[in-house]
C-alpha cells in the first residue's frame, strides 16, 4: 500500500511533481499522461530515488525518507529505464543481486527464488550469458527479473515495455497482472501506451503538468472526453470484443 | 569446474612460476643472504604491488562506471606526487611514514576531484571520461613539475615517480602489505562495489547507500596509490588493462573477478619486471618504462580491437 | 558547438557584429604589441627593440598556431574542452627531440643548424601523425573521441619512454632537454622563427577554402555529408593542419596544453562559431593574452618567466569550469 501526500519535486525552476496526493493499493496500477507530466518523477519519488521537495510518501506504513534504505529495499523494488552501459555480469548473477537486500543469494531458498525469477521472464536459455551481449529486450527482462527476485510487496516499473517485442510485452504484462492478483502485490507501472494500460491495469492514475488529472478504474479514466482533454487531441474510445480500443486523430 | 575456478588455478600456477624466476634472476651471487635481504623481498613486493594496483583499477572502473579509468590516468597518482613534493620541499628528511600519509591524502583529494568532474560528463560519452581524467592528471602533473623545477627537485621527483623495484630490499617495502590489505577489504566488500557498478538508481533500489560505498572505494584507491607512490613508484596502465582483460572472460562481478584480477596483476608485474631485468642484462630498465610501453600497447589493442566504435555522429 | 542560430533580429547593435568585434580585437592586439615594444625601453633602444620584436613575432606565430589548431580540433571532435596538446602530438615531438639529443649528443646538436634539425623533426612528426590518423580515421573509421583517447595513450607511452631516457642523460644533456621540455616564451630561437612563421601562415591559408565546410561539420557527420561536405577529406585536412601548427608552436616555445582551450572558448563567446570569425578571433585573443600578459608580468610585476604557467593555470581552471557546468559540447 502506497500513500502519497502533497508530494512535490522541482527540476530547476519547474515543478515536475506538484502536490500529488494519491493512494495506491494492491493490484496493477498504471500511470499515464503526456510527456513532461511528471510520471517518471513521481515514481522516482515513491521509490525514494530522489529527494522530495515537499510532502510525504508512505510505503506499507514506512516513511521513505526516514526509513533505512536497506529495509525499504525489502519492501519495495524499483526499476527505472535501463542503463545503457550495464556492467558485465551474467544474467544469473544479475538476477541474484535481487537478493542483496536480504543478505545475498546464499541459501537454497535464495537460489530457488532467483531461478524462479529467471524462469518467469523466459531467460533460462541465456542465464549464463553476459548481459552486455544480449539484445535490449533480453536485458530489460533480466532487470525485471532482478526486481522480482527482491521478493517485495511493492514493485515500481518505469516504462518497462520500451524495448520489448510485442510477444514479450504481452507476456510481461500478463505476468505482472498475475503477480498482483495471486500474491497481492502493489505494482505501479508508468506506461506510454494507453491501450496496454486499458487492457491490463486495475486502476489508472492520469497525470498532467505535475498533478493528478484523474484517478480511478479503466472505465472512469479511459474515456474519449477525458483523454482528449489530457492529451489535447482528437480521440475516440470504442469497445471491441469486450476491450477498450483507443483511436487517435 | 567453473570457468572462474580454472582461471584461478591457472593464475596461481603462473604467479608461482614467475615468482620463482624472479627470485633466481639477478647480478649478485645467489646465497642465503641475498635471497632473504633482496630477492625475496623484491618478489614479494612485486606481487603485492600487482595485486593492489590491479584490484584498485577494478574498483575505480566500477565506481565510475567506465572501463578506461585507473589511478594513474585520472590524477590520483599525480596528486600523490604533488603531496610528496610538498613534503620534500618542507623537509626531505621526513620519515617515510610521513611521506606516505601525505601521498595518501594527496591521492584522496585527487580522486575526489576527479570523481566530481566525472559525474558531470554526460553518460553517453564514455570515452570522454578518461580523456577528461588525463587532462586533469596533466594539469596536476604540470603544476607539480613546475614547482619541482623551481625548487630544483625535479630529478629527485622523477626518481620517486618512476616505478622501480630495484631499490627494494628488506625493510623498504613492508608498507605494501598495507596496500594489499586494502585490496583485501575491497574483496570483502565486493558485492557492494558490483551493485554500485549497476548504477546509482539500481544501487538505491537494492538498498545500498551509494555514498558510503563510494567513500570506501575512494579510501581504498587513495591508500593504495599513496603507498605505492612512496615505496615503488607508479606502474602505469596496470589497473586499466588487467580488469579489462579479466572482464572479457569472467565479467565484472567483483566477488568472482577479484582473485583472478589479483593474480593476473601479480603475473603482469612479475613478468614486466623480469623483462626489465633481462633485456639489457645486467642493466635494469625500470618497470614503469616496460609497463608504460607494453601496457600502453595492450591498452591500444583493447581500444582498437574488434569491438571498437565505428564513426558516429558527433 | 552552436547552441542557437545567429540572432535574426534585423537591427543589431553595430558592435556585436563579429567583424566589428574582430576589428576591436585587432586594435587591442596592436596596442598590446606597441606597449610591449615601447614600454620601459632601456638605453640601448635598438638592440632591445630587436630582441623584443623577435619575441613579439614568435608570440604572434604561437598565438595563430595554437588558436587555429584548437578551434579546428574542437570542430572536428564536436567538443569544447579538447586541445591539440592532448592528442599526443607534443609527446611525439618530444620523443623525437629527446631521442635526437641522446643519439646525436648535445654538443653536435647545438652545433647543427637549428633550422635543419627542426625541419627534420617536423617532417618526421608530420609524417608519423598523418600516417597514424589516416589509419585510425580513414581506414578504421573510428569514432573521433576514441582517436583522441588513442592519441592520449600514445602520448603517455611516449612520455614514459622519454622520462626514462631523461634519466640516462648526464646533467648537461639534461639541461638541454629541459629547455625543450618546458614552454618559455622568452627564449625564442631566431633561426626557427622564419620557417615556423611561414609554415603556420601556410597552414592557416590552406584551410581558408574549407572554412564553410567546417561550419557545416558542426551539424554532425550525417548532416554535413547530406549537405555535400567531403567529410573525410575535410577532417584529414584539418588534422594535418593541426599537426603542422602544433609542431611549429612546440618547436618555438615548447608544449602548451590549456592555452588553446582558453583562447578558443573566449573566441566563441565573442564572435560565435563561424570559423571565418572564430579562427582569427582566437589568434588575436591569443596574441593579446601572450603579449599583453608578458608585458604585465615582465614590466609590471617583474616575473619574466611565469607567463606560460599563469596561462596554463587559467586555462586549466577554465577546463574544470566547463566540465563542471556541463558545457562540454
Amino acid at each position: 500500500m502506497i500513500t502519497t501526500d502533497g508530494v512535490t519535486k522541482r527540476h530547476g525552476r519547474t515543478l515536475a511533481v506538484d502536490g500529488v496526493s494519491v493512494d495506491i493499493g494492491p493490484g496493477l496500477t498504471a500511470i499515464i499522461g503526456p510527456n513532461g507530466a511528471g510520471k517518471s518523477t513521481l515514481l522516482a519519488c515513491i521509490g525514494r530515488l530522489v529527494r522530495l521537495d515537499g510532502g510525504t510518501v508512505l510505503v506499507d506504513g514506512l516513511d521513505v525518507t526516514a526509513t533505512s534504505t536497506r529495509v525499504l529495499a525489502t519492501r519495495l523494488a524499483v526499476l527505472r529505464q535501463e542503463n545503457h552501459v550495464p556492467i558485465r555480469l551474467s544474467v544469473a548473477d544479475l538476477v541474484a543481486f535481487g537478493r542483496f537486500p536480504h543478505g545475498g543469494a546464499r541459501t537454497a531458498d535464495d537460489r530457488a527464488i532467483v531461478d524462479d525469477a529467471v524462469a518467469m521472464l523466459g531467460l533460462d536459455s541465456v542465464r549464463d550469458r553476459f548481459i552486455d551481449e544480449l539484445s535490449g529486450g533480453q536485458r530489460q527482462r533480466a532487470f525485471v527479473a532482478m526486481a522480482l527476485a527482491q521478493s517485495t510487496d511493492v514493485l515500481l516499473l518505469d516504462e518497462p515495455l520500451n524495448n520489448l517485442d510485442p510477444r514479450y510485452a504481452v507476456d510481461l504484462m500478463r505476468l505482472l497482472g498475475g503477480l498482483a492478483a495471486e500474491r497481492g502485490m502493489t505494482i505501479v507501472i508508468v506506461l506510454h501506451d494507453i491501450a496496454v494500460a486499458a487492457r491490463h491495469a486495475d486502476r489508472i492514475v492520469a497525470m498532467k503538468d505535475g498533478r493528478v488529472a484523474r484517478e480511478g478504474s479503466v472505465d472512469e479514466v479511459i474515456t474519449a472526453e477525458f483523454l482528449g482533454a489530457l492529451y489535447e487531441t482528437q480521440v475516440a474510445v470504442e469497445v471491441l470484443g469486450g476491450r477498450r480500443v483507443v483511436l487517435w486523430g | 569446474m567453473s570457468r572462474a575456478s580454472v582461471w584461478t588455478i591457472a593464475g596461481v600456477a603462473l604467479v608461482a612460476a614467475l615468482a620463482v624466476v624472479s627470485v633466481l634472476i639477478g647480478v649478485a651471487e645467489l646465497d642465503g643472504f641475498v635471497l632473504v635481504a633482496s630477492r625475496i623481498p623484491r618478489t614479494v613486493a612485486l606481487i603485492l604491488a600487482g595485486v593492489a594496483m590491479a584490484v584498485t583499477g577494478l574498483i575505480m572502473q566500477l565506481v565510475t562506471r567506465n572501463r578506461f579509468v585507473e589511478p594513474s590516468t585520472t590524477g590520483a597518482t599525480d596528486a600523490a606526487s604533488l603531496a610528496l613534493l610538498a613534503v620534500l620541499v618542507v623537509d626531505p628528511a621526513m620519515p617515510i611514514a610521513v611521506k606516505a600519509i601525505a601521498a595518501v591524502l594527496g591521492a584522496l583529494v585527487g580522486v575526489v576531484g576527479f570523481l566530481g568532474l566525472a559525474r558531470r560528463i554526460p553518460v553517453r560519452s564514455s570515452v570522454l571520461v578518461p580523456v577528461v581524467g588525463l587532462m586533469y592528471a596533466g594539469m596536476i602533473g604540470a603544476l607539480t613539475t613546475f614547482i619541482a623545477q623551481r625548487q630544483d627537485l625535479l630529478q629527485e621527483l622523477l626518481a620517486w615517480g618512476v616505478g622501480d623495484f630495484s631499490g627494494i630490499v628488506r625493510g623498504r617495502y613492508e608498507m605494501l602489505y598495507l596496500a594489499a590489505a586494502a585490496a583485501l577489504i575491497a574483496w570483502i566488500a565486493a558485492d557492494r562495489f558490483t551493485v554500485i557498478g549497476l548504477g546509482e538508481d539500481a544501487a538505491r533500489g537494492l538498498g545500498l547507500d551509494p555514498r558510503l560505498t563510494l567513500a570506501l572505494g575512494v579510501v581504498i584507491i587513495a591508500v593504495v596509490t599513496g603507498v605505492m607512490s612512496v615505496t615503488t613508484g607508479i606502474l602505469p596502465f596496470l589497473g586499466l588493462i588487467v580488469p579489462n582483460i579479466v572482464s572479457r572472460f569472467v565479467g565484472d562481478g567483483m566477488r568472482r573477478a577479484v582473485p583472478i584480477v589479483a593474480l593476473l596483476g601479480a603475473a603482469v608485474v612479475l613478468a614486466c619486471d623480469i623483462i626489465g631485468r633481462l633485456v639489457r642484462f645486467p642493466v635494469e630498465i625500470p618497470i614503469s618504462v616496460v609497463m608504460g610501453v607494453l601496457g600502453g600497447a595492450v591498452f591500444l589493442v583493447i581500444l582498437l580491437g574488434p569491438s571498437s566504435r565505428r564513426t558516429e555522429d558527433a | 558547438m552552436p547552441e542557437r542560430a545567429p540572432r535574426a533580429t534585423p537591427v543589431r547593435h553595430a558592435l556585436s557584429h563579429p567583424a566589428a568585434r574582430i576589428a576591436m580585437l585587432g586594435i587591442a592586439a596592436a596596442a598590446a604589441i606597441a606597449l610591449f615594444l615601447l614600454l620601459d625601453l632601456p638605453g640601448r633602444a635598438d638592440y632591445a627593440l630587436g630582441l623584443r620584436w623577435r619575441t613579439v613575432t614568435g608570440m604572434l606565430v604561437v598565438a595563430i598556431a595554437v588558436g587555429a589548431s584548437t578551434v579546428l580540433l574542437q570542430t572536428v571532435t564536436a567538443n569544447r574542452i579538447l586541445t591539440p596538446g592532448i592528442m599526443g602530438f607534443d609527446a611525439i615531438f618530444m620523443t623525437i627531440q629527446v631521442t635526437g639529443v641522446l643519439v646525436i649528443g648535445p654538443r653536435l646538436l647545438l652545433g647543427t643548424s637549428p633550422t635543419v634539425l627542426w625541419g627534420i623533426e617536423l617532417v618526421l612528426m608530420a609524417g608519423i601523425v598523418v600516417l597514424l590518423y589516416w589509419w585510425l580515421f580513414i581506414k578504421r573509421r573510428l569514432d573521433l573521441h576514441l582517436i583522441v583517447l588513442v592519441g592520449l595513450v600514445i602520448g603517455t607511452m611516449l612520455r614514459a619512454v622519454t622520462t626514462f631516457l631523461q634519466r640516462l642523460l648526464d646533467p648537461d644533456a639534461f639541461a638541454v632537454v629541459q629547455n625543450l621540455v618546458f614552454a618559455s616564451f622568452t627564449a625564442i630561437d631566431r633561426d626557427l622563427l622564419l620557417p615556423t612563421g611561414v609554415l603556420v601562415v601556410a597552414a592557416g591559408v590552406s584551410i581558408v577554402p574549407i572554412l564553410r565546410s567546417l561550419d557545416a561539420l558542426a551539424l554532425g557527420r550525417s548532416t554535413a555529408i547530406g549537405l555535400g561536405v567531403a567529410h573525410r577529406r575535410v577532417v584529414m585536412h584539418a588534422v594535418v593542419a593541426i599537426a603542422v601548427m602544433v609542431a611549429a608552436s612546440t618547436a618555438l616555445v615548447g608544449p602548451v596544453l590549456f592555452f588553446g582551450l582558453l583562447v578558443a572558448n573566449a573566441a566563441y563567446s565573442l564572435v560565435g562559431h563561424r570559423h571565418a570569425a572564430s579562427i582569427p578571433a582566437a589568434a588575436l585573443i591569443g596574441a593579446i593574452v601572450l603579449i599583453g600578459g608578458q608585458t604585465v608580468l615582465a614590466r609590471g610585476l617583474g616575473f619574466a618567466t611565469e607567463l606560460p604557467v599563469v596561462i596554463e593555470f587559467l586555462g586549466g581552471a577554465l577546463f574544470i569550469l566547463l566540465v563542471l557546468t556541463g558545457r562540454t559540447r
